[in-house]
């Protein structure tokens, strides 16, 4: 099952998605890249049904790319998350997108951001998130070590220990997770995290 | 009807255009018709860019136009497989709308019996003849294991000058290749009763 979480930190936020894409019992990939970067400051980490995922998560690059070509500054991560929710909650009642999304951000203005968006459109602003049924373990985990301010190094400590508490707990872990962090240099890879090397 | 085996002899590789091959799973009417969608939607791209699509664009259209058939029915579990500008690409592309870049692929009732002889076997640097050994060898195995997949392992190959079959090979012959029948040690032979 896809978990996808993030946390931000002292002028960062971070987020970690597992990589394996998956068909009922058949892992046919476990190096999918599930967080694409929505612009140079923007990371998305989403996690939902084949289709919709990649094609939600385009649809909305491409849209706030367009935003900053019409208008010639990028949106805030703020007015990124609300446009994802009203796209989500339009669909909704007629062809929903099963995608929960967690989006980290960095304005000049205001710092790092993250946003919870789930799949009925769901929309908060949090200091941290999880999807999926590793969110059972990483939440708690989270809750527990999370404080405001914390440096790199400790967001990746823990970010780890959510990590090894999935593949240790969860019936059908996934084997590989990808990290990415965004802060004012912009949004990038970070590491992996990995079992198998496909 | 039941389990029916209509036709030993399907293609299940359609080749699309001269450097670009689909293969077919899931509802053979569905792949056949939109593997020749995707091949006439390639030749109009081609004529309008004046240069071949890239298999990454070619995979994309497919899976857009599946993405927004989702939920109606159709059945599609495919892989495209070609050669562009930047080399070899294999994508798999499904009726879900899902559309996955990868290195090696296994589709239908039959790949998770594949995966494990292609996993056990694959390394990135295999020879061409190495490859198509290894990839017949995973179909037969399917084929072994699963009722639903058999009749002919037809093995292409994709190169910078586009597709050619390497071969067909009914996986019954196969079987008698890879496990050939061990003459039995006769104990005794029977022979006329003698006639008192």
């Amino acid at each position: 099952m896809e978990c996808v979480f993030g946390m931000v930190g002292k002028g960062f936020a971070l987020v970690v998605a597992d990589s394996s894409a998956v068909n009922s019992i058949l892992v046919h990939k476990s190096n999918e890249d599930k967080i694409m970067v929505l612009d140079s400051h923007k990371l998305m980490g989403a996690s939902g049904e084949a289709g919709d995922r990649a094609q939600f998560t385009e649809y909305v690059q491409k849209n706030v790319a367009l935003y900053q070509y019409r208008n010639g500054i990028p949106l805030t991560t703020k007015a990124a998350a609300n446009f994802m929710r009203g796209e989500l909650a339009t669909a909704l009642r007629k062809n929903p997108y099963m995608v929960n999304i967690v989006l980290a951000g960095y304005d000049r203005e205001t710092g790092p951001s993250l946003y919870f968006i789930d799949y009925i459109a769901t929309l908060h602003k949090v200091d941290k998130a999880a999807f999926g049924y590793g969110s059972y373990f990483a939440l708690s985990m989270m809750d527990h070590h999370y404080h405001p301010n914390m440096t790199v190094d400790e967001a990746l400590k823990l970010a780890d220990q959510c990590i090894d508490e999935i593949r240790s707990r969860l019936v059908v872990a996934p084997q590989n997770f990808v990290i990415k962090i965004v802060d004012q240099d912009g949004a990038r890879e970070h590491s992996w995290r990995r079992t198998t090397k496909d | 009807m039941g389990g029916y085996i209509s036709s030993q002899s399907v293609k299940k590789i359609i080749e699309i255009n001269p450097y670009m091959l689909g293969t077919m799973a899931g509802g053979a009417a569905d792949c056949q018709f939109w593997h020749r969608n995707l091949g006439i939607k390639c030749r109009l791209h081609e004529l309008a860019n004046k240069r071949r699509i890239s298999v990454t664009g070619a995979s994309k259209l497919l899976a857009n136009i599946l993405y927004s058939y989702r939920g109606m029915g159709l059945s599609v579990g495919t892989m495209i497989a070609g050669w562009d500008e930047k080399g070899p690409g294999l994508y798999y592309v499904d009726s879900e709308g899902g559309r996955l870049k990868g290195t090696k692929f296994s589709v239908g009732s039959g790949s998770p019996y594949a995966y494990g002889v292609l996993d056990s076997g694959y390394k990135y640097d295999l020879t061409i003849d190495e490859a198509a050994e290894l990839a017949r060898r995973a179909i037969y195995h399917a084929t072994f294991r699963d009722g639903a997949s058999g009749g002919v392992a037809s093995v292409y190959h994709v190169g910078p000058n586009g597709w050619t079959k390497l071969s067909g090979d009914d996986v019954g012959e196969l079987h008698y290749s890879y496990y050939p029948v061990e003459p039995a040690v006769v104990e005794q032979e029977m022979t006329e009763a003698v006639v008192a």
